[in-house]
């Protein structure tokens, strides 16, 4: 008999919704076939059993949600028994966590971001979803580790320690802690800051009486993820901007004549393609704008993945184009439509959002002149682009019509200084008034 | 730069000092006609005459008494203890008056004294003769409490001693007196309250003073070359004041750390040093900080067992391996 758990999907994932139960009680159930669909703050994603046999018993109902590690259900030979309740601390550790999902978002990655970790040290053990410990067991931590796992928001329920008396120690950290790709679930995505509310209405005291209360709304997982992170990023970060404007006749013209070239719709050429190949192409000369500050350390990254924030139902989210610096325009635009496409039908996975390097957030079909966006943290900046608007500009004395797009970039002041931030818009800037360069 | 021993380095500044201020004498048990138990003073009655270079009874609370009022007066006393060991016999006025004048006296009055000789042991000794004091010294505010470990530094703290104006006690290493190091011609002095990085490392810091940083320096050496574990090394040099600064940014690049000393671990600086880092760097540790310290008996006679008494190689090694959370 074996216990299926609520996995864990993401480094700030501490509990899960069982959406709907894919199997029935007494089921046949293959290795891998989805069994449930599980709802993180994140996404909507099928859990798959681990082992063939029959589905015995599922001990969390439709729309119930629990803390990762509880046990859901439990699969065994036909017929058998099921044990009164699964304890989830029951379950092997080692069986549990593989199998669960297909992509283990939370696979280590191969470099410990510290540096002094010793060679000898143990070597990085793939995180178990599983409980690790038994059920009232005290959860023991170094008070670096304590440290580390707050600032990283990682939940350290999940990690096996191997110190004293299981005290979770720097080296056990360390698959956890990662400096370029999967990211300690920066994912949610950079949120626009809101107009203010609206103002309160002239009439309201019209009539001199109260007004009524306002209604209680419990607010989504996802809504309440953006908050928490946007709180952060917002208090944490000491953001500045830099607009700059954006002369895109040359690039309409230029999206025109490519678009013409291409047959299938889907793989059409969007202006935020353009931006983002040009936002790309710049960050190779301004790397520092590429990196991302964990606590106190810098990291620098090799690859340039840009994130695009994506409004989904209640929220944002931001998946990532790997090294999009080298992928065409046409590349950009199918997977770009691809990523939006499942991200609005929850549909994505979780190493398609964790990680990503610079972020673009993109406002220009809802008619806005422009906007400032929040950093997505750990990242150094986030570009905002607005609408692009037909306005007379003055050409060698003469009154003519220009199309003019303005970008926004927001910095983290602790990683880079104004300057550099002007230097990479006028960058972009030349990427998008000679398009041809994008294709170079 | 010359190269000279840790015991040339200590008359050296001495003699400097006395040479440039007329007011410096030196005075202690066998230090003139004799040189010093220890040839620390050897040829400074020579070069200074009987006024200044001070043979004295065999009574240390006598004369360490006599030396805090010459330094009250307006004099720069320099005591030899023939060894630390002696200096209870003269505990009285080092930690009553010397250590309090200027405090008693609303700071009309102070006591620009240096207390100097060797501490620590392993040179099978005994008991008696065999103590390491800078825990006991350490513990009274108005004293300050030095323990060089290198010819460098036991020059430039002489000097530093010399003209501070309240009383300042050097713990020398004694089993150090014959080692070599380079001390520049030119005039310097070693600040108090700052320590030495003696060696870079990145995945543990070891902490020590005295003799026991060269014991450290060649463990370090070993961890490097046999367990591929760089460690950083940490000479305290001061003990009063003390610089709680080096050892902490220090852990916050280890996390962890090793502290080692001769004396015994109760109410011990390693203990002091630990209660620092876990004041001051608590969130940056991986692990508790471990005391390597000398058995809790009195220094046994018996080379054997004296060995065993005091920390070695071994000790570090398997704390290092504890503090790194490696199986020894």
């Amino acid at each position: 008999m074996s216990t299926v758990i609520m996995p864990k999907m993401g480094d700030g994932m501490e509990e899960g919704t069982l959406l709907r139960w894919l199997k029935s009680v007494g089921d046949q159930v293959d290795a891998g076939d989805p069994i449930a669909e599980i709802e993180t703050d994140k996404v909507a994603l099928e859990i798959e059993a681990a082992e063939s046999g029959y589905l015995i018993q599922t001990l969390v109902d439709e729309g119930q949600t629990v803390p990762i590690g509880t046990a859901i259900a439990q699969i065994g030979a036909e017929g058998e028994a099921p044990t009164a309740d699964a304890p989830a601390a029951d379950t092997p550790p080692a069986e549990a966590p593989a199998a669960e999902v297909a992509a283990e978002p939370e696979a280590p990655v191969a470099e410990p971001v510290a540096a002094s970790a010793p060679a000898a040290a143990p070597a990085a053990t793939p995180a178990p979803a599983a409980p690790v410990r038994a059920e009232g067991e005290k959860l023991r931590a170094s008070p670096l580790v304590k440290r580390l796992a707050a600032e990283h928001d990682i939940d350290l329920s999940g990690i096996p320690g191997t110190g004293p008396g299981g005290r979770i120690v720097k080296d056990d950290l360390a698959p956890y802690l990662t400096g370029a790709r999967p990211k300690p679930a920066p994912a949610a995505a950079p949120a626009e800051t809101a107009p203010p509310a609206a103002p309160a209405p002239l009439a309201a005291s019209a009539d001199g009486g109260a007004r009524p209360a306002g209604v209680p709304r419990e607010q989504s997982r996802i809504r309440k993820t953006t908050a928490k992170r946007m709180v952060e990023a917002k208090q944490v970060i000491p953001h500045f901007y830099v607009v700059s404007e954006v002369d895109m006749t040359e690039a309409r013209a230029f999206r025109e004549m490519i678009n013409g070239e291409i047959e299938e719709k889907g793989s059409k050429v969007s202006f935020n393609d353009l931006v983002v190949k040009a936002a790309a192409l710049a960050l190779r000369d301004y790397p520092n704008l590429n990196a991302s500050l964990e606590g106190d350390q810098l990291y620098d990254h090799q690859n340039i993945d840009i994130n695009i924030a994506v409004a989904i139902e209640n929220g944002l989210i931001a998946p990532f184009l790997p090294d999009t610096d080298k992928l065409s325009l046409g590349t950009i635009a199918r997977m770009t439509k691809d990523l939006a496409g499942r991200a609005r039908e929850g549909g994505l996975l979780p190493e398609e959002y964790q990680g990503g390097t610079f972020t673009i957030s993109n406002l220009g079909m809802y008619d806005v002149s422009e906007f400032v966006a929040i950093i997505n943290p750990p990242q150094a900046a986030i570009l905002a682009i607005g609408s692009i608007a037909e306005v007379p500009v003055f050409k060698d004395g003469e009154v003519v019509p220009a199309y003019k797009m303005k970008i926004t970039l927001s910095a983290d002041h602790r990683i880079s200084d104004g300057a550099e931030a002007a230097l990479f818009l006028q960058t972009v800037k030349g990427y998008l008034e000679k398009p041809l360069r994008l294709v170079l | 730069m010359p190269v000279i021993t840790y015991r040339e380095a200590i008359k050296s500044a001495m003699a400097e000092e006395m040479e440039r201020d007329d007011r410096v004498v030196v005075m202690g048990e066998d230090i003139g006609l004799y040189g010093g138990t220890h040839l620390v003073t050897d040829g400074l009655l020579d070069r200074f005459g009987p006024k200044r270079v001070m043979d004295t009874p065999i009574a240390e609370g006598g004369f360490t008494g006599a030396a805090i009022g010459m330094a009250m007066a307006g004099m720069r006393p320099i005591v030899e203890m023939m060894t630390w060991n002696f200096s209870f016999q003269a505990a009285d006025q080092i930690i009553q008056n010397a250590a309090k004048i200027r405090y008693f006296s609303g700071g009309q009055a102070s006591v620009p004294l240096v207390i100097r000789g060797p501490n620590g042991g392993g040179v099978q000794l005994s008991a008696q003769h065999t103590h390491s004091l800078e825990g006991f010294y350490g513990h009274f505010p108005g004293l300050k409490v030095v323990a060089p470990a290198t010819p460098y530094d036991a020059h430039g703290m002489m000097i530093e001693a010399i003209r501070d104006p309240d009383p300042v006690l050097i713990l020398e290493a004694g089993a150090l007196y014959g080692t070599k190091g380079d001390v520049p011609e030119e005039e310097y002095t070693v600040p108090f309250g700052k320590s030495r990085i003696a060696r870079e490392g990145t995945d543990i810091t070891l902490i020590g003073y005295g003799r026991q940083v060269n014991l450290l320096l060649k463990t370090a050496e070993k961890l490097a070359s046999n367990e591929g574990v760089d460690a950083e090394v940490i000479d305290l040099r001061s003990i009063r004041p003390f610089d709680t600064e080096t050892i902490v940014d220090s852990v916050k690049k280890t996390n962890r750390a090793v502290v080692i000393e001769e004396q015994w671990r109760w109410f011990s600086v390693a203990s002091e040093v630990a209660a620092h880092l876990q004041e001051h760097a608590f969130d940056y540790l991986d692990a508790p900080v471990e005391r390597v310290s000398g058995a809790e008996v009195p220094a046994p006679y018996a080379r054997n067992l004296e060995i065993a008494a005091f920390p070695g190689e071994d000790d570090i090694i398997d704390a290092v391996n504890r503090v790194l959370y490696r199986r020894s």
